[in-house]
């Protein structure tokens, strides 16, 4: 105990002089539930829920037919085209339906309900041993592109088109994302200690493919464990090196990491490689350092599942396709009334159905139970321009008149003048507004009206 | 599974401060000042407070009623209007003229532009610099200290009738006061009497003045106190008292005869209850970074100039009500450099 205590003092020394961003804010991190918890299994659910389209682009196409038995790993839908990835089987089983399925967004969209096969042994049939050294840049983000990745972290975009970039471009350098600054989650702080070794490889893979020739990990101080081990296990003369960043939500936004990182800025309107940089999630690096060696494809993640609504909080490695209503059931709920979030309580969605299954981007589930959906509401009052919100927005914007004019529905002014459209929704200003204004929501519905009415 | 599932928006959480938590907050670090101006001018202090607190909360409430809007005298911000009011008006200010300069802020300076967050002048102050032009004598009439019946004896003023001039006190002042009286303020000894009140005892607050304006030091430590809980914006009365500070302090290089040094200027008058829970008043401040800088640079400079080349002896009022004036062309021209985006960042 004393020599830990010697260690935390340290870290707060060297705490003032962790690399940062300013503005952004410092929710309750309730990570003290599952930080400490190793990554578990969980069994099988009876039926599996695939849905096509698990992240941005075009949504995968089906190449099994209903009826047809499949075994774990086997892929059953192909991208289409560049910005798509395939999909692959999550478990042993048969394939029950094609057909539309409960999504978080809220609509209905398609997708493969898999029947699993409880006796099976649930080993994965697929894959095959591929030779790196052998493999060029444009044949590893291809095999990449094969394996199914997407950001992990939540974002869902095909990892192997953000690594290759237009002619011209260079990429000097990789971040790799390990801040996981949304509360309640660990599911990064886990596979930085349990899955160390596959974190580098995954690394080393992507900074082949993308062609970075050096790469940064950036892991907030909150996790000085992680940290450490990451340290220790990259080799000397290594191009990767790991350091500690602010623990400051939303310092695990691309866009602000970067920031924190190298200084740079993504230009308004813009994408990270016209910055010479590429940034991957932890849980993406190391998904891509077990899986591309082995040809397999991604058919299962890590999630935290926590919150005031659960009673075994933890770790998790599930397959793709679990409903949340399962997942529920195995960790126990006991109350009548909840909200579940998928992701993390600032930019996470609450669940409109228990269907919901678990996708690639998804990060953990947040359950709410009554105590914390029977606070009181906070009163809403009018805008006292008390400038919080401008104090606390990582993209520097000025939400305060963003709200103001919102209000006044003058929509095409908020982005003219005042930049709505660099929102990337974080929710730092509706989390201080003391007037408890829903800005966040209000610049969601500006988006969506600019956009339906640009054509 | 059943389960009642809850449909929201993100973001889930939210920090607990919440407008009333700040106003009520407001008010305790108001309450001290309060009670020193009891301490220093007895029960008429005391009774100009509550007057022109009720007469706030009243206004309010009727204007509330009259345009059909949900009541909002809980949400406290009509009582900081009330009580710092009360600050600015001399200890003897008839009762009946308390009670409208009350309703002048609220209706005038408040419920008129919408109501809280609408406003665009400071209300105090509006109703402040309307008593200033209407009841010209009696808001110049400065009763004396720690006069020695003050717990049980109001002063003369204020029981002044309805609709009547108040009497002249200056003889029952020099009755009452702990020693030889002036029945002026240090500012206005200094500027028409060239004497200069000691700074320790402006600092303390021995001296005469509004009834809240006196102590200097108490005012700054319940500012610290808001500051600490981050419900106010230090940059406000820092860089008021900074530019007003600096720009007394040249001035008084170039004449030290006429002009007094920055010590006595920052510590005298409604400078510092000014800075500090005045201008600071979020709805008629600027919110972005650079702008703040700018306001409070206004406003402290303005200051100065009003009391060393005005008609008046004050000019913090008007300077902040300036200030108030000019925030949303301040904050027009100095918005954030977002991220991304190429234009000369202004200040973090
Ligand atoms: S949600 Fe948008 S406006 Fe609000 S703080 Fe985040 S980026 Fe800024
Ligand atoms: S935080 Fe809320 S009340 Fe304060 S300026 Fe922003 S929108 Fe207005």
């Amino acid at each position: 105990m004393a020599a830990l205590h010697e260690d935390e003092t340290m870290g707060l020394l060297q705490r003032l002089n962790h690399a940062s961003f300013s503005h952004g804010i410092h929710p309750a991190e309730h990570k003290e539930g599952t930080r400490d918890k190793a990554i578990r299994r969980l069994p099988f659910a009876p039926r599996l829920f695939v849905p096509l389209s698990q992240h941005i682009g075009a949504p995968a196409v089906p190449i099994v037919r209903v009826g047809q038995e499949v075994v774990r790993g086997e892929p059953i839908a192909r991208a289409d085209g560049f910005v798509s990835v395939p999909l692959h089987a999550p478990a042993t089983g048969r394939i029950e339906a094609i057909t539309l399925m409960p999504t978080a967004t809220g609509n209905r969209a398609p997708a493969i309900v898999l029947h699993v096969y409880q006796a099976d042994n649930q080993v994965v049939g697929f894959g095959n041993e591929v030779d790196l050294a052998r493999l060029d840049r444009a044949a590893l983000i291809e095999a990449i592109q094969q394996s199914g990745m997407v950001g992990l972290g939540g974002g869902a975009f095909p990892t192997h088109a953000k690594l290759r970039v237009p002619e011209g471009s260079v990429i000097d350098t990789l971040l790799v994302n390990g801040c996981e600054c949304e509360p309640y989650l660990t599911t990064d702080h886990r596979v930085m200690l349990e899955q160390t070794h596959a974190l580098l490889e995954g690394i080393r893979i992507v900074m082949r493919a993308c062609g970075a020739g050096r790469a940064i990990i950036g892991i907030e101080d909150n996790k000085p464990d992680a940290l450490e081990v990451v340290r220790q296990a990259i080799p000397s003369d290594s191009p990767i090196e790991a350091r500690a960043v602010k623990t400051k939500y939303p310092q695990g936004a691309e866009k602000i990491l970067l920031k924190t990182l190298l200084g740079r800025e993504v230009p308004s309107g813009g994408h990270i490689f016209q910055v010479g940089a590429s940034m991957v999630n932890v849980g993406t690096a190391a998904a891509i350092g077990q899986l591309i060696p082995r040809g397999e494809g991604l058919i299962e993640r890590v999630i935290t599942v926590a919150g005031p609504g659960i009673e075994k909080p933890g770790n998790y490695l599930v397959p793709l396709g679990t409903p949340t209503d399962f997942l529920l059931e195995q960790l126990g709920f006991n109350g009548s009334e909840a909200e579940v979030i998928m992701g993390g309580p600032m930019m996470g969605k609450s669940l409109p159905s228990l269907e919901v299954p678990v996708i690639k981007g998804t990060s953990g589930l947040v359950v709410m139970n009554e105590a914390f959906l029977n606070q009181p509401v906070r009163k809403s009052y009018p805008c006292i321009k008390c400038g919080e919100c401008v104090n606390a927005c990582p993209m520097h914007l000025n939400p305060k008149e963003l709200g103001l004019l919102a209000a006044k529905r003058e929509y095409a002014l908020m982005a003219e003048r005042f930049n709505l459209n660099d929102c990337f929704e974080c929710g730092c200003c509706s989390f201080v507004c003391p007037s408890a204004i829903p800005l966040v929501q209000q610049f969601r519905i500006a988006k969506t009206y600019n956009r339906e009415h640009a054509a | 599974m059943k389960l009642n599932i809850e449909l929201r928006t993100s973001p889930h959480l939210r920090k607990t401060h919440s407008v009333d938590t700040i106003m009520r907050n407001v008010v305790y670090a108001l309450l001290p000042i309060a009670t020193f101006a009891v301490y220093q001018f007895g029960i008429s202090a005391l009774a100009l407070l509550l007057t022109v607190v009720a007469s706030c909360l009243l206004t309010e409430a009727l204007f509330n009623y009259l345009g059909g809007r949900p009541n909002t005298i809980n949400d406290y911000s009509a009582v900081i209007t009330g009580i710092l009011l009360a600050l600015t008006l001399p200890p003897g200010f008839p009762l009946w003229m308390s009670a409208v300069a009350g309703f002048i802020a609220i209706g005038l300076g408040k419920s008129l532009f919408g109501g809280l967050g609408y406003n665009l002048f400071n209300p105090a102050l509006v109703g402040r610099a309307f008593v200033q032009a209407a009841f010209p004598v009696a808001v110049t009439t400065w009763p004396p200290a720690y006069a020695a019946n003050r717990f049980v004896e109001f002063i003369p003023t204020t029981l002044t009738l309805p609709f009547t001039e108040p009497v002249d006190i200056t003889g029952w002042s020099q009755q009452v006061a702990v020693d030889a009286f002036s029945g002026a303020t240090p500012l206005a000894l200094q500027k028409f009497e060239g004497v200069t009140t000691p700074v320790m005892e402006l600092f303390t607050g021995m001296s005469a003045g509004s009834s809240g304006e006196t102590s200097a030091l108490l005012i700054l430590l319940c500012g610290t106190y808001l500051v600490a809980r981050r419900m106010m914006d230090w940059r406000i009365p820092v860089g008021i008292l900074a530019s007003a500070g600096l720009t007394a302090w040249l001035l008084h290089l170039s004449s030290p005869e006429t002009h007094p040094g920055p010590l006595f200027m920052l510590f005298s008058g409604g400078l510092m209850l000014g800075a500090v829970f005045m201008a600071s008043d979020m709805v008629a401040s600027p919110v972005t970074p650079l702008g703040i800088w700018l306001y409070a640079t206004l406003i402290g400079v303005v200051t100065i100039i009003i009391r060393l080349y005005g008609g008046l002896t004050e000019g913090v009022m008007y300077a902040i009500l300036l200030g108030n004036a000019m925030a949303p062309l301040i904050e027009n021209m100095t918005q954030p450099r977002a991220y991304g985006h190429a234009r000369r960042r202004s200040r973090s």
